[in-house]
């Protein structure tokens, strides 16, 4: 779509999985995130720790996981531990590097919506699945890495349902609840990426996939998107990445893939 | 001390109409014939607790089963919504469904306070989020209170540093009800891979059902098995493929098929009742 030879969704994952060049362990949730980081480990970054909220720690499938308790995570697995577990003694004291979070929304400040469309919670417009672990992946990892494909009914200026917080209200809100990770420092989408200003903590465009201009991305944004004046474009992926991308996304059953945790129907 | 009965009988002696019951298994060992069991057996007003209601919370709730769900994440994993769950919230069909809210850690922490014989645990978590509702019921600490955002989910100060932190009530169910890959003729359960919360929701439950693949003469060790002591369960029973189409490790396969499938199944009134009808009702289960 964006390019000769790679669609959008293809750069996207590429994209995501560069986003993990520098980390040692990562929290995945399935779907996008659980591709992208299999994706690194299996290209540029074959150390990566891959865990799991099903309680497996340094998961190493040859294929990609269906769920996150598939089968194939406990039997290639360092540990595996209990939920309480790795929620309490690997998650909360910020052991972990990077989570990778999905949304249904995000708003300016990065915080994600995966509870309800609506703005009466009692009566929804849709209902979602709800929380699940994310809540704490976005508080107590060291940093997060949300990845989502981007409209305008998913960019919002503000979530209709806080599940899981950015940085709140803005500059100082993360302090203020004790959040003890950085948040969210990339928002990696279809179109390229944002990241939060440093001073106002608002997402910011910063790079564009080839093809990609800057209305193409406004328009897909339901606030004022504000964009870096030093806006990169990033390069196309390399023929290596996504013949090993094309690799992973063949061992699924619908060979697709898409439905991240955390998504509507 | 456990007790070695009839699926059908463990489920009529353990789950009564009114019943706070936890189904427990993370994706992997979910007692589903246990949950058809409660269907056939008409069990109605219960409050169903599970960190995943799956499919398995899908079929009891639109067969009517539930008057409550208490959980942290509502979806068929891989696939998409659970439409049962969505036609009970959207629609209130067939009955309506009253939502307690929580995250994964709040979930699992609430199961530790249970097993613990605490009235709460305390963890670094929800600040911020809408999940921590704005509701009078802080601080309630008796089970089922309240519902929505907010309910059994209270700030805390650590008595130590000051620190602001999130208490949240403990979970003691009536009955927990899991699936193991086996147990001895005492009793005993071993179960291994992903072993989830199962340990926890059977500890603090006031009574247990566990159904297993098989039963046997002896457990031999395995490494990172569960052991649950017969004299900390209620029922066992023999229930071969009953985590079906979830999976128990070195006996059966996920059903991923199924899980696709059931989108479609679940998506209409009537071609859920069709499968209620054949796979529930009509005796064979599954």
């Amino acid at each position: 779509m964006t390019g000769p030879g790679y669609s959008a969704g293809e750069m996207m994952t590429v994209t995501a999985a560069q986003a993990l060049r520098d980390a040692r362990t990562c929290f995945v949730g399935i779907g996008l995130p659980s591709e992208a980081a299999n994706l690194a480990r299996a290209t540029h970054t074959p150390g990566l720790v891959l865990i799991y909220e099903s309680g497996t720690i340094g998961a190493r499938p040859g294929r990609l996981p269906l769920s996150i308790g598939d089968g194939i995570l406990a039997q290639t697995a360092d540990a595996v531990v209990s939920v309480p577990e790795i929620f309490n003694y690997w998650l909360q004291p910020g052991r972990i590097d990077v989570g990778f979070l999905g949304a249904a929304q995000i708003d300016r400040f990065g915080n994600i919506n995966t509870t309800v469309i609506g703005a009466d919670y009692t009566e929804p417009k849709v209902r979602l699945p709800g929380a699940g672990g994310a809540p704490e992946i976005a508080a107590s990892c060291r940093e997060v890495i949300v990845i989502v494909r981007q409209t305008r009914r998913t960019f919002v200026e503000r979530v209709d349902f806080v599940t899981s917080v950015g940085f709140g209200d803005g500059p100082g809100s993360r302090e203020r609840l004790g959040l003890t990770g950085a948040g969210p420092q990339k928002v990696i989408t279809d179109l390229g990426v944002l990241e939060p200003d440093p001073q106002t903590c608002e997402l910011v465009l910063t790079a564009a996939y080839p093809g990609v201009s800057v209305p193409d991305v406004t328009e897909r944004t339901g606030w004022a998107l504000r964009v870096a004046p030093d806006l990169r474009e990033l390069p196309p992926p390399c023929p290596a990445e996504l013949a090993v991308l094309r690799g992973l996304r063949a061992t699924l059953p619908d060979a697709d893939g898409t439905a991240a945790q955390g998504a509507a129907s | 001390m456990a007790e070695i009965v009839s699926l059908a009988d463990a489920i009529a002696r353990s789950v009564h109409d009114g019943d706070t019951v936890a189904m427990e298994g993370f994706t992997h060992l979910i007692p589903h014939a246990a949950g058809h069991e409660v269907i056939r057996q008409g069990r109605r007003e219960l409050t169903l607790v599970r960190m995943t209601p799956d499919v398995i919370y899908d079929q009891m709730i639109g067969a009517g089963c539930a008057r409550k769900l208490v959980f942290s994440w509502g979806g068929n994993p891989g696939v998409g919504s659970l439409h049962r769950f969505r036609d009970a919230i959207e629609h209130s069909w067939p009955v309506p469904l009253e939502l307690e809210e929580h995250s994964h850690a709040g979930m699992a922490n609430r199961y530790v306070a249970g097993a613990s014989g605490l009235p709460f645990a305390v963890l670094r978590g929800y600040r911020g989020t809408g999940l921590v509702g704005g509701q009078a019921n802080h601080g309630a600490a008796s089970n089922g209170a309240g519902a929505g955002p907010g309910a059994n989910i209270a700030e805390i100060a650590c008595p130590f540093t000051g620190e602001t932190l999130t208490a949240v009530a403990a979970l003691r169910p009536d009955v927990t009800v899991i699936h193991a890959q086996r147990a001895d003729r005492e009793g005993n359960v071993q179960l291994w891979g992903i072993t989830g919360v199962q340990k926890e929701a059977v500890l603090a439950a006031a009574r247990s059902v566990v159904t297993v693949e098989e039963i046997v003469d002896a457990l031999d060790p395995r490494p990172g098995a569960v052991v649950l002591p017969a004299w900390a369960v209620g029922y066992v029973a023999l229930a071969p493929g009953g985590a079906h189409p979830s999976y128990a490790l070195d006996y059966t396969a996920r059903d991923n098929d199924f899980y696709i499938a059931w989108d479609a199944i679940s998506r209409d009134r009537a071609t859920f009742g069709q499968w209620l009808d054949e796979h529930v009702y009509g005796g064979g289960a599954r």
